[in-house]
């Protein structure tokens, strides 16, 4: 069984939703990410979200953004990535999702990067520029190594395509905040909660929601209606606070910071 | 030596005819473009399919864009034989196709009316675009001054700097122009910025984007919307010459004005088509803006086409002295006539198309933009190879008023 599957297959037993914190791969450097990983872990987060950092990321605020250039700036290859998670591999068996530009899928041409993501230990994607329409092909591919591709829904997405979109996504579903781009945020969108009840009742797939979610209350707040909790930008602009300083004050002070919100969402 | 590279294998007319038909439904030209773009955006792109489907077959609308066409942009721009350049040259004859007298100075206009009367019929509240040259985001926000709608444009800091008087002209317009300082600070970066603002704005605003590319239906749209430049060539040589040209020469940015001009001629099989591309200051990576003579096939901007990145689809750095040709990708349908040998594909050096910039002022008394200076300047290389009565259309995509400045540094004038 594939690990997110598994993951969430248990969380529902204990009836407790999944907190996933997302991070850069590579930011500031990928033994930092190793061991960032590790410590998310060790504070109770369920699944990581791992960002492959893309030179022009159109989903993303500018929060993402930088981290993404401070990673590239350094020289993160995506080969490198993956040996970082083949190397996680030896210690952790914690569901990772990567969170990929189809610009760097299609590239490395889609079969070939799916086969090689596998083989490394991630466990899925989220691409956030493939809609469905585009996807039969890594769909395919991926269903032959039980890799789970996780589909967008976004407060815009009509029904028609809700149901589109609900009947292919695998492991879960990532529904979009808000209208906009990552980035931390005031408040969450009062409609949340009415479209989070509606993919409900389309679907049995968990249903997690990111974007914009910033605080340990916010993580409560959907912790309550949703199937998981995502934070990006928050949890980067820790990381960004620290980068000059050394690895471990770093690792210890994010992960005080991911501790709570994990709290939050579980509270 | 020029010449060996127009000898394409032959390309059935049955072929040509299928590849006019194109994009299909879902925006693709062969194995290139398509639709990339996050959900949050996937309706809207629906809706604007639709929008600009039912558009171009409502008379009413093909009325009212022809009439903005005719009495504010004043079309149809001419189509001058360049008397002078073509005797200096010694080789075929040469016509100008002038958009630089289109109102604003360049062809971006002929798409900004046409988008600007669509965001209207969808109840559009706001404008958005990106610019480089500045060019696009000029005729963006006239459009939107002229119509009375709200227009933001998003532009690289380092275009604002080489584009100044453009950043001037739309702000007297009414427009606000936000820098991007993110990445090259140029046109990709601008592009990225919309896009993101697309992402929150969508449900009041339309985003105007400027060239052939980006995710479907825009590479179809635009470029239905510049193809007015083809039709009238076609229309005005047939009465200058009594026969079709036999080269259509024009620069690729992102490819808007040379498929204007290519598009309504792809069936015309002994018409042949040049796009020239920023050759900047040398084949090296990131000295240079040629996607389509030394990219590969990749995704940037919503559309699978030829692009500038490397071995994981990162974007590569890119150069060019014109600020509108400096971009790293290109339209679809360009990298599809590249593949089935329709269209062929060159690029001109910094300094060549700086040449060209001077040659065609002092001999034609028309300062051209840099972007179509690249186009003259492969004429220059290209005409004297051919015969006397033969014939070269050549898109004078834009006026050089506003590169005036920035070839003035670049000569070592002081202005
Ligand atoms: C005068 C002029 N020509 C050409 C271009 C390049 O764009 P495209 O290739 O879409 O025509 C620009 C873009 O800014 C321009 O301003």
């Amino acid at each position: 069984m594939n690990r997110i599957d598994k993951k969430f297959y248990d969380l529902k037993n204990k009836k407790t939703p999944a907190f996933i914190p997302f991070i850069t791969a590579g930011d500031p450097d990928l033994q930092t990410t190793k061991v960032l990983i590790l410590e998310f872990e060790k504070r109770g987060a369920d699944i990581i979200e791992l960002g492959i950092p893309f030179s022009d990321p159109i989903a993303d605020g500018p929060i993402i953004q930088a981290s993404y250039y401070r990673a590239l700036v350094r020289g993160v290859k995506v080969a490198h990535i993956l040996d970082m998670v083949s190397e996680l591999r030896k210690k952790s068996g914690i569901p990772i999702v990567s969170m990929v530009s189809y610009s760097i899928v299609y590239k490395g041409g889609c079969q070939n990067f799916v086969e090689k993501a596998f083989k490394a230990g991630l466990d899925g994607l989220t691409i956030p520029d493939l809609p469905v329409e585009e996807s039969d092909e890594i769909f395919e591919i991926a269903k032959k190594n039980d890799f789970k591709i996780v589909c967008f829904i976004a407060p815009t997405t009509t029904e028609q395509r809700m149901s589109l979109i609900t009947q292919k996504s695998q492991g879960f579903l990532y529904y979009i905040s808000v209208v906009g781009i990552t980035g931390i945020r005031d408040r969450i969108p009062n409609d949340v909660v009415q479209n989070i009840n509606k993919l409900k009742q389309m679907t049995n797939t968990p249903i997690v929601v990111g974007f914009g979610v910033s605080t340990p209350e916010h993580a409560k707040l959907i912790g309550r209606v949703a199937d998981g909790v995502i934070v990006g930008s928050a949890i980067i602009k820790e990381v960004e606070k620290y980068t000059n300083k050394h690895s471990t004050e770093l690792v210890k002070c994010v992960g005080e910071f991911v501790g709570q919100l994990v709290l939050g969402t579980k509270g | 030596m020029v010449t060996t590279i127009l000898k394409s294998k032959v390309v059935e007319q049955k072929d040509l005819s299928e590849s006019c038909s194109l994009p299909d439904k879902m925006g693709h030209f062969g194995r290139f473009g398509g639709k990339f773009v996050p959900e949050t955006i996937m309706p809207a792109l629906d809706q604007l399919e639709k929008a600009y489907l039912a558009a171009k077959n409502d008379p009413a609308f093909n009325a009212e864009l022809e009439y903005y066409l005719r009495e504010y942009v004043g079309r149809p721009s001419t189509l001058y034989y360049a008397e002078r350049l073509t005797k200096k040259l010694g080789g075929a004859k040469i016509y100008f196709k002038r958009e630089d007298l289109n109102h604003t100075g360049a062809h971006k206009i002929n798409n900004t009316i046409g988008q600007i009367l669509l965001a209207i019929r969808m109840g559009k509240k706001r404008i958005i675009a990106e610019t480089g040259a500045g060019q696009h985001g000029v005729a963006t926000a006239t459009a939107a001054a002229m119509f009375g709608i709200e227009c933001d444009v998003y532009m690289g800091e380092e275009d604002m700097r080489r584009q100044a008087l453009n950043v001037f002209r739309m702000k007297l317009l009414g427009t606000r122009v936000i820098p991007v300082t993110s990445g090259s600070k140029t046109l990709k970066d601008a592009t990225n910025e919309a896009f993101r603002d697309w992402m929150a704005s969508v449900r009041h605003t339309h985003y105007i984007l400027g060239s052939i590319v980006g995710p479907h239906p825009y590479p179809m749209m635009v470029r239905d919307f510049q193809t007015v430049i083809g039709r009238e060539v076609k229309r005005q040589i047939m009465e200058k010459e009594r026969r079709l040209p036999d080269y259509l020469i024009a620069c690729v940015g992102g490819g808007s004005n040379s498929m204007g001009l290519f598009h309504p001629f792809i069936e015309d099989k002994d018409v042949k088509m040049i796009g020239v591309e920023a050759g900047g200051l040398g084949p090296e990576i990131g000295q240079h803006a040629s996607t389509l003579t030394s990219g590969k096939i990749g995704i940037l901007h919503g559309s699978a086409s030829y692009v500038l990145q490397d071995e994981d689809g990162q974007t590569l750095p890119v150069h060019s002295i014109s600020a509108g040709l400096d971009y790293p990708g290109v339209g679809p349908e360009h990298s599809y006539l590249k593949d089935i040998g329709r269209a062929k594909y060159v690029s001109i050096t910094d300094n060549e198309a700086v040449n060209a910039f001077q040659e065609c002022a002092r001999l034609e008394g028309i300062i051209p933009a840099l972007e179509a200076a690249h186009a003259i300047a492969y004429t220059m290389k290209f005409a004297p190879t051919l015969h006397k009565d033969e014939i070269i259309v050549i898109c004078l995509s834009g006026s050089g008023d506003k590169d005036s400045f920035e070839v003035a540094k670049k000569l070592g004038y002081k202005i």
